[in-house]
């Protein structure tokens, strides 16, 4: 069966640094897999490149057998790929409900709305009408997460959406991703947070300088075999 | 005394209405978008000599002309944006004051080369000359409905950018262009249509301009000075807040005429500073 995302020999450069080095990984409709690697490692380049945000970007990666290059990063979102990105990127001066509207205006036509969002995170709708910079991070992630649903991805890519964050908050955030699986949603979660990404992951892949370093599934993998591969000194 | 202090801000108020006009494009591009059109009395002044020329050839109303001319004018500020200013986006504020002030410099000379250096001004008929007596003041009928156009085009905009998907986008982007390139929200696509709506009103202020006042090619810059005075007085992001801004500038100038000719424009550049000693960040700024 044809992969929903299929990436061979993805390289990052930004000017005359690499900061990915020929990545090949595949995600299944409804899978999630991890991303998981030390600060610098390439994960979020990775996840950017997928949405033509990255710098110079070499080799393929392709939705649904759709080559991604050929297409802007509004075309994209369109067929399907939505990014939560780190740091959430909201619109501080724009209340919630607009936040969230530009993302279903961006996305595909689906069975993710507001009502659904809303049941996911009840705080949103309380707060519709405030404006993003008046919430907590951890509000303003779910927006981020929320935002990114609207448009009824195919493939949702989330970096980092643990950062800075109460451990209470994570779980609460991290509730929602099995749930979006359920609706066919294939999910890439990429994590410096070792434990909490594999929990939720089908698969995990490590990147070690922009390289994978390690792959498989959580299960086979023992905790030593991975911290060398995270950090290195496995070689 | 109480008549004479009354008429002058009542007059004041309505010239308040033509500078909020000239600010409204500055006040959507600086206050908004967030970046500095140089060339923001100078594309006015343009468009003045666009409707001297158009009104001499069809022998139509400069208000008829205008209100043709507005998809134009929404198609000119959407290329202008599309294939010169999107270019500076993100890459700080000194490329867009370069090329801004470098169209300046283009518009002033290419209407001086074409017009000459000689005072213009258009002819808005009977309405000209038409007052009102509203109690011991005569108030001129033009003025007072180019206040009342600078109200409901305020108020339309406000509309426009605070209640609609298209003005959300807009302020999205202007918030944060790389946030918006990284969900797909294009800058791009956005910025142009933001300043096709600057285009129509520069248009329409310079349809008023253009009846109320003489202009000339070498206008542009005192008209942007009054228009930036005018926003920042208002304070950034605040469209209401222009007009304020613009009614301040527009009283305090006929007051500073009271004491001298000379003290005219001084008073407005005063009442600025003052305005910007106590409240920096304006009236009625909305972040």
């Amino acid at each position: 069966m044809t992969p929903l995302l299929s990436v061979e020999k993805l390289n990052v450069f930004y000017d005359a640094f690499q900061a990915v080095h020929d990545v090949d990984l595949t995600v299944g409709e409804g899978e999630i897999v991890s991303i998981i690697g030390a600060n610098g490692a390439g994960k979020s380049s990775f996840l950017k490149a997928l949405v033509r945000q990255a710098g110079r970007v070499t080799g393929s990666a392709r939705l649904d057998g759709c080559d991604l290059a050929a297409l802007s990063t509004r075309e994209i979102v369109a067929k399907g790929i939505a990014l939560v990105p780190e740091g959430r990127k909201l619109f501080p001066t724009l209340t919630i409900f607009e936040n969230l509207r530009i993302g279903q205006e961006l996305g595909r036509k689906g069975d993710i709305g507001f009502e659904q969002v809303y049941e996911w995170f009840p705080v949103l709708r309380e707060r519709r009408d405030s404006r993003a910079r008046e919430l907590s991070g951890g509000q303003q992630q779910m927006v981020a997460l929320g935002r990114a649903l609207l448009a009824n991805p195919r493939l949702l890519l989330c970096d980092e959406i643990s950062l800075g964050l109460a451990p209470r908050v994570v779980n609460e955030l991290y509730a929602i991703i099995p749930q979006v699986r359920e609706r066919g949603v294939a999910v890439v979660v990429v994590e410096q947070d070792i434990s909490r990404s594999l929990a939720v992951a089908d698969r995990f892949v490590c990147f070690l300088e922009g390289e994978v370093s390690l792959s498989g599934r959580p299960a086979d993998a023992d905790r030593d075999t991975i911290m060398q591969h995270y950090f290195g000194g496995a070689h | 005394m109480v008549e004479t202090i009354l008429n002058l801000i009542v007059q004041g108020v309505l010239i308040g209405g033509l500078y909020a006009l000239f600010a409204l494009g500055l006040s959507l591009s600086l206050g908004v978008m967030r970046f500095v059109n140089i060339a923001h009395g100078d594309m006015i002044v343009l468009f003045s000599f666009v409707l001297l020329s158009l009104t001499g050839v069809l022998g139509w109303s400069p208000f008829l002309v205008a209100l043709i001319l507005l998809p134009v004018a929404f198609g000119l500020g959407w290329l202008l944006q599309r294939f010169l200013l999107q270019r500076t986006v993100g890459k700080g504020i000194l490329p867009i004051l370069l090329v801004t002030f470098g169209l300046s410099i283009i518009i002033q000379n290419g209407l001086l080369e074409a017009y000459g250096p000689n005072t213009r001004k258009l002819s808005g008929g009977a309405i000209e000359l038409a007052a009102l007596r509203l109690g011991p003041i005569d108030v001129g009928v033009y003025p007072l409905l180019v206040f009342l156009l600078a109200v409901a085009l305020i108020a339309g905009l406000d509309a426009f950018l605070y209640r609609t998907a298209i003005g959300a986008r807009i302020r999205a982007v202007a918030d944060d262009p790389a946030a918006a390139d990284l969900i797909g929200l294009t800058s791009a696509r956005i910025y142009p249509v933001a300043m096709g709506v600057v285009g129509i009103t520069m248009l329409v202020a310079a349809s008023c301009m253009s009846v109320w006042t003489n202009f000339d090619p070498s206008i542009g810059p005192s008209r942007l000075l009054a228009a930036f005075e005018a926003v920042v007085l208002g304070g950034l992001g605040s469209l209401w807040g222009t007009l304020i801004g613009g009614v301040i500038i527009g009283v305090a100038q006929n007051f500073g005429s009271q004491i001298d000719a000379s003290w005219q424009i001084l008073a407005q550049h005063l009442v600025f500073l003052v305005a910007l000693v106590f409240r920096p960040q304006g009236l009625f700024a909305r972040s």
